[in-house]
């Protein structure tokens, strides 16, 4: 086969494989020859950005379903496959992920100076990983990418992270962890209703959305795909591993997890969790609006008094991940594709300040606002992509998070009204808290002198912070290309999702569901 | 001809005098002992059980007991005296750390 | 179809952008290198340089005032910021004489540029919309505006990041051009957001103080409280319209009004939260708080946005959407309520402000209150008509006390001035003519358009005598306290710094031109609305009437609504006339009394102060609103958040998950015990095992 089948054919695979092959190669590389070790592994991330371009130049818009699909049996004997396509859904996070790689890469030119061919063998297994989750449409295949990413991830906080790695190395770990354990149950236990319904085997993703699943059943296995999710989104109370994680993660690692492996939480939700089982997400949704603007109002409240920055960013990600929750469970197209878009918002301008607070971190080494003041005069550009970053984040019209936040709270009004109007003040506590921070660290007369000898960003820091600003711009003022290749899909998703939900609620006897029982009975008492 | 299970009750009091010995006394050296005390019990009932069942297979289980109690006590009293050099003891209470 | 001039109507936002990218990138590469090597801070990439520049940084403090050769850069923005400004206007004034020549109803043009968000239902195309009542608001903005950009370039000239300056002001422009041409409730948004950020950007401009990144922060802050109106309003309007485009939105009313969608409940809700958003961005109350300290901006700052266009675009939305406030009568009333009140208030907090910037930031904010006062009695048109004069005599207002305080070189207190009118003729000259438009003196631009809205205030079926006896209060207030500006800044003796006095000196011709052209248009600016009653023809009513009218007429309180803007008919014109001298003669007391006392009993003020001493206080200290604001949301949310984040979060969540953690441990640590090392232990356990098992198999095989 030449290498222009390979790539027609089997696109999918080899974006998946290719950081893998890169990090297999790594292994020759002499331990001493970091400048080579690093410019490699920049050109394989790069190469695999331009190759995932070659997936959007490929997809069509107007279909609904799962595109460049590959399927080839694996263990068939237990039907389970290598499956894997992409479609409006999955396509700008794989983008997102791709896109953010060779950026995150060039910004430890000069923060991983320990390990680093180890260090990067890591980055690579963990993109790896990560496509492999956006990408798998076989539950077996997508749990195995899904738990992979654990490896790399635990690694690079616990070796390469500050004081306390190993405490939050291990929280993250076993957070994660717990959820993705009782997801596993929920995996094998729908393989077996499949079987007992069927009488075939399968993992086929696909096949498994055409089940109508009784309701009861659909709740439990609701529940335990919720709890891995919600640990990895993460959903308040389920968050606090998330502000240890970020402060002690190398700044590579923040802007992975920030970007990246929080989107794997809520893709999961939209993918598995409430495609699989429709009945039992309606059924939840007030319970997940509520944690969701609980932590949107939480994140932002308890950001504003954070004194390290890297901690403020972080909490601001659970305020932000509230919002993107509570578009998904809108169930229509706005709030969908406001959640989708929000989720790739998120990941430029929440990675994008993670650099940021990166790039002072390795002049200053501290993060404590109080340490800084006065920057503004000193790193001009700094500022001035600080400010582009921050306006984002609080979601200005004109940039990247004003769409998204829109559409979500559009959505989600229409659906959840009171909800949406809690929801919509976290758009107040979120300039507060950005700007009171940006002002500390930016504003005012420069106090500690050390500061007057930082340097403003050099040319390979603009160069990676160049293209997320472009991002950031570029969906604030002209979103249609991203949403017009959501639509299809988010569409055809909306629309099985009530069809999905009515069936199943017609083939259960009524007062099946647990959540929407026990309010009736609640109300009943009442009246 | 003697009853079987006066054999028995012969292997059994070995056996039981052979656990109070491991159980009880502090000396490694005595305990050692006393675990040979109780293989041989089990060898008693071994045999006898063989005789009387007519069955070869006691008298070689009892043979394979006898081999591995000597390998037992050849590593069992090789250990012990390493140990002595190390610890200056061969008193079991005295050696219960899990490692050092 | 050829629209001719219209056609590039797109060029009135885009061509302050393009002054935006110009100047940006003079900022970026010409001025901020420039800067750096001046401050003796390292250059980047130039690592070599770092010592050389930092030994001679320490001596460049001193030689900040004296004036180097302006290097070529500066020429440069102050040539495109202007002119971008400028061209801005004339092809605005273009466009709209090309309007004016269509026929009353035709006079609405729209021009898609790029389809904006699109979801599902949800159609958002990026489009401008040219109609009687943007083409007023585009024309002030640019025309004000390039007046403004011109006195900068004056004014800033001492400035060092000059470039920087401009930007921003650019930015404003293209914001504010956004917010007033677009065709929809969410491109205004984006406008309406986009001043905001730059109104905080160029408050905080001289970000090294303190006081200016905090005012900065909370004009964002407030006006973010008001964006929440605007956004849930937002929503509502999509659910029950199906679209935010204005022609699309206000063409359903009567549909979804007869079919019993639109109920009033709804009409109201709507109304209210965009109520909200206007009481932020046009400072009422009780968001008003963020534009008194937004004066720590540079002057023409203040005198641009926070006087003549920023915050007057709560006026215009709320004009914008007349067809859906006659709708909701409550609302109607709370903003009729609201703007009287604000007006009355600021204005007494006005008489007792010594900074001259904040006795003007107080005026704007009560002239903002009479704007809302017009709308709530359904007079919009009166409220544009003011918005216009305003503009006129308020930016003039603000652009002569920036002169006065470059005069001073950055004195702004009006103790320390007087006798002024000697050195700066020019200024003078043109701030008392503003003064006597602000006053509403007869045949002055603020007479027609202030008179327009007590009228209007008294006749309207929305309107009450309170509400004209509070608006003509007000204006009596306001000749008083602007008086007293004039006397206490103009008039007396010199009570300036010796060596200020020194340099005292009329600014030079960028500022005085703008001084001068604005002066001509705030006598004049008014004439273009005088009454039928004066024999006038208004042709500002007549310009603006297919925007309110017909809207108006469609709804079921449409016949009041255009009753309320024809209300004179009903009533008599001696009646008009008569309440027109009226609140003449109470402007004529206030003077007087300002006359009185700060010209002939110059003592008699601090005597005053001192006979009541808490009142003088607490209107000093401006009815310690924001020591309120402190005290009952700061604190309270600081404190709830930190309790949040160390109780909840570190203690409750935090605590569940390393108890369970602890838990595990601790049960390691028990059963770590069975394993202590003693082998004669082991061995017991290994009996005890053993006895155990063999006794349960001998128990079984019993039972069985």
């Amino acid at each position: 086969m030449t290498g222009v089948a390979l790539l027609d054919q089997h696109l999918l695979s080899v974006l998946i494989a290719l950081p893998l092959v890169g990090a297999a190669l790594l292994l020759f590389f002499p331990r001493g020859g970091d400048g080579a070790i690093r410019t490699f592994t920049v050109l394989v991330t790069i190469a695999e950005f331009l190759l995932s371009l070659a997936v959007v130049a490929r997809f069509d818009v107007a279909t609904a379903g799962m595109q460049l699909v590959e399927r080839a049996p694996w263990i068939p004997q237990y039907g389970i496959s290598w499956i894997v396509g992409v479609d409006g859904i999955s396509l700008w996070i794989l983008m997102l992920t791709t896109f953010i790689m060779p950026i995150t890469i060039l910004s430890t030119w000069s923060a991983v100076v320990k390990n680093v061919k180890e260090f990067m063998v890591f980055m690579l297994i963990l993109e790896t990983a990560m496509v492999g989750v956006f990408l798998a449409t076989d539950l077996f295949l997508f749990y195995i990418f899904w738990e992979l990413v654990l490896i790399p991830m635990y690694f690079l906080i616990g070796v390469w992270g500050g004081e306390r790695r190993i405490y939050a190395a291990i929280k993250f770990f076993l957070y994660t962890f717990v959820g993705s354990v009782l997801m596993l149950v929920a995996i094998i236990a729908l393989y077996f209703h499949h079987h007992a319904v069927t009488g075939v085997y399968t993992m086929d993703l696909m096949k498994l959305y055409e089940l109508t699943i009784p309701v009861k059943l659909q709740g439990w296995l609701f529940a335990a795909f919720f709890l891995a999710f919600a640990f990895k989104v993460p959903m308040f109370p389920f968050h606090t591993w998330l502000p240890d994680a970020h402060v002690e993660a190398p700044t590579a690692g923040s802007v992975i997890l920030a970007a990246v492996l929080l989107k794997m939480g809520t893709y999961g939700f939209l993918r598995f969790a409430m495609a699989l089982f429709p009945a039992a997400a309606a059924d939840w949704t007030p319970v997940i609006a509520v944690l969701a603007v609980i932590g949107i109002i939480y994140g932002a409240l308890v950001a504003m008094v954070q004194k390290d920055v890297k901690k403020l960013v972080a909490y601001s990600s659970v305020s932000h991940l509230g919002f993107v929750m509570l578009g998904l469970f809108a169930f229509n197209l706005q709030g969908i594709e406001g959640a989708i878009l929000q989720m790739v918002n998120h990941g430029v301008s929440t990675g994008a300040l993670f650099l940021i607070v990166g790039i002072i971190y390795e002049r200053r080494h501290t993060r404590l606002i109080s340490e800084f003041g006065g920057l503004a005069k000193v790193v001009p550009v700094f500022a001035l992509c600080f400010m582009v970053v921050t306006l984002s984040s609080i979601g200005v019209p004109g940039t990247n998070g004003f769409v998204g936040e829109f559409l979500i709270l559009l959505g989600a009004f229409k659906v959840h009204k009171w909800y949406a109007v809690v929801a919509a003040t976290g758009v107040i506590f979120a300039a507060v808290y950005m700007l009171w921070m940006f002002q500390r660290v930016m504003y005012g007369k420069v106090t500690n002198e050390e500061n007057l000898r930082l340097t403003d960003m050099n040319g390979r820091e603009v160069a990676y912070m160049l293209p997320l600003l472009l991002f950031i711009l570029w969906i604030g003022v002209y979103p249609q290309p991203f949403l017009r290749r959501m639509d299809a899909s988010v569409n055809a998703f909306v629309t099985r999702f009530e069809a999905k939900k009515q069936a199943a609620l017609a083939g259960s006897p009524p007062g099946e569901t647990m959540l929407v029982r026990y309010f009736d009975v609640k109300k009943g008492g009442a009246r | 001809m003697i009853a079987p299970s006066a054999y028995l009750l012969l292997s059994a009091v070995l056996f039981g005098i052979g656990v109070v010995g491991v159980v009880a006394r502090k000396n490694v050296l005595i305990i050692l002992m006393s675990v040979e005390l109780m293989l041989n019990g089990v060898n008693v009932a071994f045999v006898a059980a063989g005789s009387y069942l007519g069955d070869a297979a006691g008298g070689v289980f009892a043979f394979m007991v006898m081999t591995v109690a000597a390998a037992e006590a050849a590593v069992g009293l090789a250990l012990l005296i390493a140990l002595y050099r190390l610890k200056e003891t061969i008193d079991i209470t005295e050696l219960k750390v899990l490692k050092w | 179809m050829v629209n001719g001039i219209l056609d590039y109507l797109w060029l009135v936002p885009a061509l302050p952008l393009l002054g935006v990218v110009l100047n940006g990138a003079v900022a970026l590469f010409a001025e901020r290198p420039l800067l750096l090597k001046e401050a003796g801070l390292p250059l980047p990439g130039g690592h070599g340089a770092h010592g050389h520049d930092s030994s001679h940084g320490t001596g460049h403090g001193d030689s900040h005032g004296e004036h180097h050769e302006a290097p070529a850069y500066r020429k440069l923005v102050a040539f495109i910021a202007p002119a971008v400004v400028g061209a801005a206007f004339v092809v605005a004034l273009l466009c709209v004489l090309s309007l004016a020549s269509r026929p009353a109803d035709g006079r609405t043009f729209v021009q898609v540029l790029f389809p904006w968000i699109q979801a599902g239902s949800l159609l958002v195309p990026a489009a401008l919309q040219l109609d009687p009542l943007s083409s007023v608001m585009a024309l002030v903005v640019t025309g004000v505006g390039f007046l403004i950009h011109v006195y900068s370039v004056g004014y800033m000239s001492h400035e060092r990041a000059f470039a920087r300056y401009f930007v921003y002001l650019n930015l404003f422009m293209f914001a504010m051009l956004t917010l007033v041409l677009a065709n929809n409730y969410l491109l205004m948004f984006v406008g309406w957001e986009g001043v905001g950020l730059c109104s905080y950007l160029l408050i905080g401009f001289w970000y090294e103080k303190r006081s200016a990144s905090d005012a900065g922060k909370k004009a964002f802050i407030a006006n973010r409280i008001g964006d929440f109106g605007v956004l849930l309003a937002m929503f509502l309007v999509f659910w029950t319209f199906g679209s935010l485009t204005y022609t699309e939105v206000f063409a359903r009313v009567p549909l979804l009004r007869e079919s019993g969608v639109l109920t009033t409940g709804l009409a109201t809700a709507i109304t209210l939260l965009l109520f909200l958003g206007a009481t932020g961005k046009s400072a009422q109350i009780p968001l008003y708080v963020w534009l008194p300290d937004a004066m720590e901006g540079p002057t023409p700052v203040s005198a641009l946005i926070h006087a003549a266009t920023m915050v007057t675009a709560g006026v215009y939305m709320v004009a914008r959407s007349s067809a859906l406030f006659l709708l909701a009568p409550d609302t109607m009333m709370v903003v009729a309520v609201i703007g009287a009140v604000t007006a009355i208030f600021s204005a007494t907090i006005g008489i007792c402000q010594t900074d001259i910037k904040r006795v003007l930031a107080y005026s704007t904010v009560s002239q903002l209150g009479y704007m809302f006062l017009a709308c709530g009695v359904g007079a919009f048109t009166a409220a544009i008509f003011h918005l216009m004069t305003h503009a006129f005599f308020k930016a003039l207002l603000f652009l002569g006390s920036g002169s006065v305080i470059h005069a001073l070189s950055g004195e702004q207190d009006m103790r320390k001035m007087g006798g002024l009118k000697k050195y700066v003729p020019v200024t003078f000259a043109t701030m008392f003519a503003a003064t006597l438009a602000i006053a509403g003196i007869p045949g002055f631009s603020g007479f027609f358009s202030k008179d327009e809205i007590l009228w209007q205030s008294f006749s309207s079926p929305h309107g009450s005598p309170v509400l004209w006896g509070i608006g003509a209060l007000a204006a009596g207030i306001t000749a008083f306290y602007m008086f007293r500006l004039v006397y206490l800044t103009f008039f007396g003796e010199s009570r300036m710094d010796p060596e200020v006095e020194k340099h005292a000196h009329e600014s030079p011709w960028t500022m005085t031109v703008p001084l001068t052209i604005l002066a001509v248009l705030s006598v004049a600016g008014g004439w273009v609305g005088i009454p039928a009653v004066l024999g006038g023809s208004n042709l500002f009513e007549h310009w603006l009437a297919p925007v309110f009218h017909p809207v108006a007429a469609a709804g079921a309180h449409g016949a009041a609504a255009a009753g309320a803007a024809e209300g004179a008919v009903h009533h008599s014109a001696t009646l008009e006339i008569g309440l027109m001298a009226l609140s003449v003669a109470i402007a004529l007391c206030g003077i007087g009394l300002a006359y009185f006392l700060y010209r002939v009993r110059t003592g008699k003020p601090a005597e005053i102060a001192k006979k009541w001493p808490t009142l003088y206080d607490v209107v000093y200290h401006k009815y310690y609103i924001d020591e309120f604001y402190e005290w009952a949301v700061i604190r309270r949310i600081v404190n709830i958040s930190t309790g949040l984040w160390q109780m909840f979060d570190a203690l409750f969540i935090d605590g569940i998950v390393n108890g369970a953690a602890g838990l595990v441990r601790a049960a390691g640590d028990r059963v770590r015990r069975l394993q202590g090392g003693v082998v004669g232990g082991y061995a017991f356990s290994l009996l005890a095992g053993a006895v155990l098992l063999v006794g349960y198999i001998l128990y079984r095989s019993v039972v069985q």
